[in-house]
């Protein structure tokens, strides 16, 4: 009988950032496990993957994702969201809490790692609220919710705007060496604002946010860390400026990360055009210089993680005007080919690409993914780096489409996605 | 090919913004011929009879829902009016369910006036209509721009002018959220006027140097040297409350419009307002009345020619297009 948790890829090109690894090799899986890599033979009694000219690297980590399970299903469920990770070579995701209930309590942790499970195509990792429903106002149980399975806590969506809150979060969590995310944007300066302030907004006549809402959030919350040593990680970084205090706050040695979404990192504040709804984000798409500064910060690695801040929205939400419009765009099928654009144009080579979807998030996270060492779990990405495609809404596997990329011409097939030696998406 | 047709060839009127000095000309132009009709005994020409305008208002505005109306009627158009008022929270919503109820009329053109930037780009991608933007959120306002236009060029003669090449004009008060003030900025420069706007910090567009090709003064008096136009803007007395001001007191102090500030205009400098005018916050009432300077009741009059000459255009050419596109079927 064939074991259908094993598996053996044949003549890969193996790419394992963790071990700064590269060179063509064989990969035995075997009851969901590495077991082993090198020049090997195939065992008689398990499925064989030809993986000539594809590059295998470990299954990707995306550690922001809204997967919108439980209360927003008509947005996204839990099996539909992984189903789309599953598509992009993505086998874990950080999931954020701003859900309905929000998940501010271990049942609501339970049962969405149940939904996962049960879905099968992805490994999910809750992240749970800093603040009972994500009021800003109490701590929620940050040890049971721990213990829970979440592993990570965050209000995204919304920023922590007190700074008391924000103290105690950082200093409580250290209790538990959780890490603190934060969503960091000034509400009283975005106000009302729905796109990047500046030539763009002005002349589309669309209130603006500045620069200014992310770079004075981030820099009192890295005075915060300084005063109680917690984790802190920012969210969806966009401004040069927060880039830049980040960066300081790592020379100090102070306990402070980021990640930056690929729509971040490839668009502009002009990629809004004629008031495109699917360009409009929170925070948004800043200039030009943003991007680039952003480019350089992911190349120095302070940036660490690209992640998608995947945020599936119905038809409804994006079809209407602007300054209307939900916030947020899927990332999950796109982040490969992204990341991969980021390597053709020269802005980081492949491995340290790979390392910002896999094992740097693992390891912030504190999870043993995002590696192909022996002994870990066989989750896989095969992918063929050359292969040119076309994103189109109907290309996506998530019930939600509001892709800010359509149309766009991308390089990079996933061909398997395997997570513990179980194939859950093979490309056609 | 007949002239005219080259010189409009657009589907909708979305802004100022992109429009060439001929396609602005071509507008004027008609607009000029149209203005007869007005003072005729009979004030109706059947040039669009059997085509359909609906007028579309999202937000009050009697002066522009009135002057498109008898715009499209004295062209013999069917006039239909829809004034939705609008929960902010269901704004969207509502103007995406309108449109299947308007698709159904098989409109020629649709006036949409609406409080959200961009309202009128969303229209053209769900509706087969012509659209006219009769004002979005804080974005353009183009026909009150075109009637502006065509005072300003009623007036070249008595600033020793023929065309609109060097003219300074300042554009005073809230630019930030005047619709009006973009769309003039727009055209003005594609005309070659000089153009500044005048008022506070916190009222001024960012990048606005750049983006409109304009100066910025925050002194009124500064930027009211050598002008040959001044386009005062409404204040939304609302922006005392969000902090944009701190009182009317303190803003007609500074920014208002006085006799002694237009003394240091031009002697021929022109007084514009798009109304309704607040009296004593942005201008003085003795200015608003000066009858040799104030040109507003003229901006009125024109108002409705300009709109005339923009329906004109846009049921011809969405027909043109119309009839190219059977053709290709
Ligand atoms: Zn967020």
């Amino acid at each position: 009988m064939m074991r259908v948790e094993s598996l053996f890829i044949r003549g890969a090109r193996v790419v394992d950032p963790a071990h700064a690894h590269d060179g063509v090799a064989d990969i035995l899986i075997v009851d969901g496990v590495i077991r082993e890599i090198g020049k090997l033979a195939a065992p008689a009694d398990i499925p064989v993957i030809e993986a000539d000219g594809l590059i295998a690297a470990p299954g990707l980590v995306d550690m922001h994702v809204h997967l919108r399970e439980p209360g927003f299903e008509y947005k996204e469920t839990i099996a539909g969201g992984t189903r789309a990770a599953a598509a992009g070579g993505v086998t874990s995701v950080a999931a954020m809490p701003n859900t309905k209930p929000v998940n501010d309590d271990p049942s609501v942790t339970g049962y969405m790692l149940d939904k996962a499970r049960m879905a099968g195509f992805a490994n999910l990792f809750p992240i749970g609220a800093i603040s009972k429903g994500l009021q800003g106002k109490e701590l929620t149980e940050i040890g049971l919710l721990k213990a829970a399975g979440c592993v990570a806590f965050s209000d995204d969506g919304l920023p922590l705007m007190n700074s008391g809150i924000m103290r105690r979060a950082l200093d409580y969590s250290r209790a538990f060496g959780a890490l603190i995310i934060q969503h960091a944007e000034d509400s009283g300066l975005v106000g009302c604002g729905c796109m990047n302030e500046g030539e763009v907004a002005s002349r589309l006549g669309l209130p603006g946010i500045p620069n200014a809402s992310e770079d004075i959030l981030v820099e009192r919350d890295i005075r915060l860390v300084e005063l109680t040593g917690g984790r802190y990680h920012v969210a969806h970084i966009s401004s040069g400026g927060a880039v830049a205090s980040v960066a300081k706050a790592q020379e100090k040695g102070l306990k402070v990360t980021c990640e930056a979404a690929p729509h971040h990192l490839v668009l502009n504040d002009t990629d809004v055009g004629d008031y495109d709804t699917n360009a409009k984000m929170a925070p948004p798409l800043r200039n030009k210089r943003d991007v680039h500064a952003l480019q350089e910060a992911l190349a120095r690695g302070t940036i660490g993680v690209i992640a998608t801040d995947h945020a599936p929205h119905e038809e409804d939400s994006k079809r209407v005007p602007f300054c209307h419009a939900a916030n947020g765009v899927v990332g999950l099928e796109t982040l490969l080919p992204i990341t991969l654009e980021l390597v053709n144009q020269g802005v980081l080579p492949l491995s340290k690409a790979l390392a910002a979807i896999s094992c740097n998030p693992a390891r912030l996270l504190g999870l043993d993914r995002g590696t192909l060492t022996p002994g870990c779990m066989g989750d896989v990405v095969l992918f063929d780096p050359q292969e040119q495609w076309t994103v189109t809404s109907q290309a996506l596997h998530g019930s939600s489409k509001n892709t800010a990329f359509a149309e766009r011409a991308v390089k990079g097939r996933v061909k398997y996605t395997v997570l513990a030696g179980r194939i859950v998406h093979q490309e056609g | 090919m007949d002239p005219e047709q080259n010189a409009w060839t657009r589907r909708h009127l979305l802004g100022m913004d992109g429009l060439a000095r001929h396609e602005i000309g071509a507008i004027l132009d008609s607009a000029q011929a149209f203005r007869d009709v007005n003072y005729r005994e009979v004030k109706k020409v059947p040039t669009l009879r059997g085509k359909t305008v609906i007028n579309l208002f999202y937000e009050n505005s009697t002066r522009t829902r009135t002057s498109f109306e008898l715009a499209g009627k004295r062209m013999s158009a069917d006039v239909i009016n829809i004034s939705a008022s609008s929960s902010s929270a269901a704004k969207g919503e509502t103007l995406l369910d309108t449109m299947a109820t308007l698709q159904a009329m098989r409109p020629d053109v649709v006036v949409l006036r609406h409080g959200d930037s961009g309202a009128p780009h969303f229209l053209t991608r769900h509706l087969d209509a012509g659209i006219v933007n009769a004002g979005d959120g804080q974005h353009e306002h183009p026909t009150q721009s075109l009637l502006d236009l065509l005072t300003i060029q009623d007036h070249l003669e008595e600033m020793g002018k023929t065309n609109f090449e060097g003219m300074n004009v300042a554009i005073c008060g809230d630019v930030l959220h005047s619709r009006v003030a973009r769309s003039n900025a727009f055209a003005l420069r594609t005309l070659g006027a000089n153009v500044r706007f005048v008022g506070p910090p916190t009222l001024m567009p960012s990048q606005a140097e750049k983006v409109f090709d304009i100066k910025v003064h925050h002194n009124m008096e500064e930027g009211l040297e050598e002008v040959d136009v001044i386009i005062m803007l409404r204040l939304q007395l609302e922006r005392m409350t969000a902090a944009y001001l701190p009182s009317v007191r303190e803003y007609f102090e500074y920014w208002g419009l006085t006799r002694e500030r237009l003394e240091l205009t031009q002697p021929h400098a022109l007084v514009m307002h798009p109304g309704p005018i607040n009296r004593g916050v942005e201008i003085a009432s003795d200015v608003a009345d000066n009858p040799n300077r104030s040109v507003i009741l003229e901006q009125v009059a024109n108002g409705l020619a300009v709109r005339m000459a923009v329906l004109y255009h846009l049921c011809t050419g969405a027909a043109r297009n119309a009839a190219q596109l059977g053709e290709s079927a």
